[in-house]
């Protein structure tokens, strides 16, 4: 598993990339109560907002991590939010993405780096 | 402000013994929610009983020098609109500081204690409502701040069970009643009232007895703290304002859909009409109308509707007509709710209006509040 600064995790499936929000991410946000998530077959580009959450708090944004398509969005966080808190690694994954290389993930930071970061 | 600036209330170390996020509110280190989370705590109230740390709240003795309690009533009657020299010993009943311009100072609850009047204001006002009382009814009244206590709402369908089996006269209570009444945790004042929509309590305690009521209420299974982030998502729920938010110095109880407070001896041609600050306004417009009105709004879909968004009255171009003061996901209605100002002809329920969202207009359907129904026992 990769992991981002803006606290998302990266997963490798076979030739598509899964990504979601880490439970530290989840714990900050609270109560995950809206995921409006966008058009499967979209191009985007690193950094691009393409998820909107809105948890008991606040509103925020999910960036695209890197370039590339959005295959498959999860469709089961729209009815409920919630599977994001309760299990932000597995049934909690937002999209999965084509990348054109999957090299790009080599430079992202991995479990022990992630958990520096946060500290 | 840093926390080491904040005040903290006679609980603060049994909220972080509980595992409290704490922030700054008011002044204060205040919890925001507890390990269990918003939502959670939330329906926890709803189905058993929470408890809540309100002591940052002001409260305030209100004592006549004459002696005769009325004294007392009609003193304060100059700054409230409400009827009080007909409010019965051992009830309360809510109430507002107007201003000259007939706007809101602070909303307040007010309770009839036989030889003196009890009020509990909101936290960020009560320096200046204490300053106000002093400045206008000093000649008449002895003001004395009760800042030696604290103050516990327990709140949610167990909370009759659970505070009867430490204070057993709290069972023949009906919603706005109050007692004084001596406990093993010193002298109590307690009302059966609260900011929640559910039935419940809220408990003046001695500070230094306060962590032990606490824990002797927590002591219950049916009994779990919660947090400020709760108690917002139950209050709006309930249709309650949120002074600061719903109503401010710029709102009249008339806009705010407060009438039902101003009861009829102070209103035009009452035994005791106008009389408070902004008298004039008030109840001119309580005979032609506002402008504006409060309203509940529920939006279309999952999205929360915050305090803040503007709101339309058209899917696109039309005019910009109204302002969401409060906005929240409803964890009991399973839905989100607003309550905002709407201009008077779009304030009836079943109007279709249009909230702007992150550059996208969604409909709002204007809503009869409260959004849950309310749980009294009258």
């Amino acid at each position: 598993m990769k992991y981002t600064e803006e606290h998302e995790w990266l997963r490798v499936e076979d030739d598509v990339v899964v990504v979601g929000i880490t439970d530290h991410a989840a714990e900050q946000l609270g109560d995950l109560v809206f995921v409006e998530l966008p058009e499967e077959g979209r191009m985007v580009v690193k950094d691009e907002e393409v998820v909107v959450i809105e948890s008991v708090k606040a509103a925020s944004d999910i960036m695209a991590p890197v370039d590339g398509e959005i295959v498959e969005v999860n469709e089961a966080l729209v009815d409920n939010p919630a599977l994001v808190n309760e299990d932000a690694t597995g049934n909690g994954w937002f999209f999965k993405m084509k990348l054109e290389d999957l090299s790009v993930l080599d430079d992202m930071m991995d479990e022990d780096a992630y958990i520096k970061f946060i500290g | 402000m840093a926390m080491g600036d904040l005040q903290q209330t006679a609980l603060h170390d049994l909220h972080v013994e509980a595992g409290a996020k704490m922030v700054p509110f008011a002044g204060y280190s205040m919890p925001v929610q507890y390990p269990l989370g918003v939502m959670k705590e939330h329906l926890h109230c709803r189905a058993e009983a929470g408890l809540f740390d309100v002591s940052h709240m002001g409260q305030v003795r209100l004592r006549a020098r004459s002696g005769q309690a009325g004294d007392g009533a009609l003193a304060l009657e100059r700054l409230v609109p409400v009827d009080l020299l007909g409010l019965a010993e051992g009830r309360q009943r809510y109430g507002m500081f107007t201003n000259d311009e007939g706007g809101l100072r602070d909303d307040l609850m007010i309770a009839n204690m036989g030889d003196h009047l009890f009020v509990v204001v909101n936290a960020a006002c009560k320096a200046d409502d204490i300053a106000h009382m002093r400045s206008h009814l000093s000649d008449d009244c002895e003001i004395e701040e009760l800042d030696d206590r604290a103050l516990l709402a327990l709140q949610g369908p167990a909370a009759e069970d659970v505070l009867s089996s430490l204070v057993p006269d709290v069972r023949a209570m009906r919603f706005m009643d109050v007692i004084a009444v001596d406990t093993l945790f010193g002298p109590l004042t307690i009302s059966r009232s609260g900011y929640t929509g559910e039935d419940g309590f809220e408990v003046s305690v001695p500070n230094a007895a306060a962590p032990d009521l606490a824990r002797a209420l927590l002591a219950h299974d049916a009994v779990a703290w919660i947090g400020l982030g709760a108690r917002d998502s139950l209050r709006l729920e309930a249709g309650l304002c949120l002074y600061g938010n719903d109503i401010d110095a710029t709102t009249t109880p008339v806009e705010a859909a407060l009438t039902w407070a101003i009861q009829k001896a102070r209103r035009a041609g009452g035994a005791r009409e106008g009389g408070f600050p902004g008298a004039d306004i008030v109840l001119a417009q309580m005979a032609d109308g506002a402008a504006r009105r409060r309203v509940g709004l529920r939006p279309e879909g999952r999205a929360p509707v915050r305090a803040g968004v503007v709101l339309f009255d058209s899917e696109s171009g039309g005019q910009e007509v109204g302002t969401v003061t409060s906005g929240a996901y409803g964890p009991s209605i399973e839905a989100p709710m607003s309550m905002g100002y709407v201009p008077t002809p779009l304030a009836s329920p079943g109007t279709t209006l249009y909230a702007e969202l992150r550059g996208r207009r969604h409909p709002v359907t204007v809503v009869e509040m409260p959004f849950r129904p309310a749980t009294f026992k009258r």
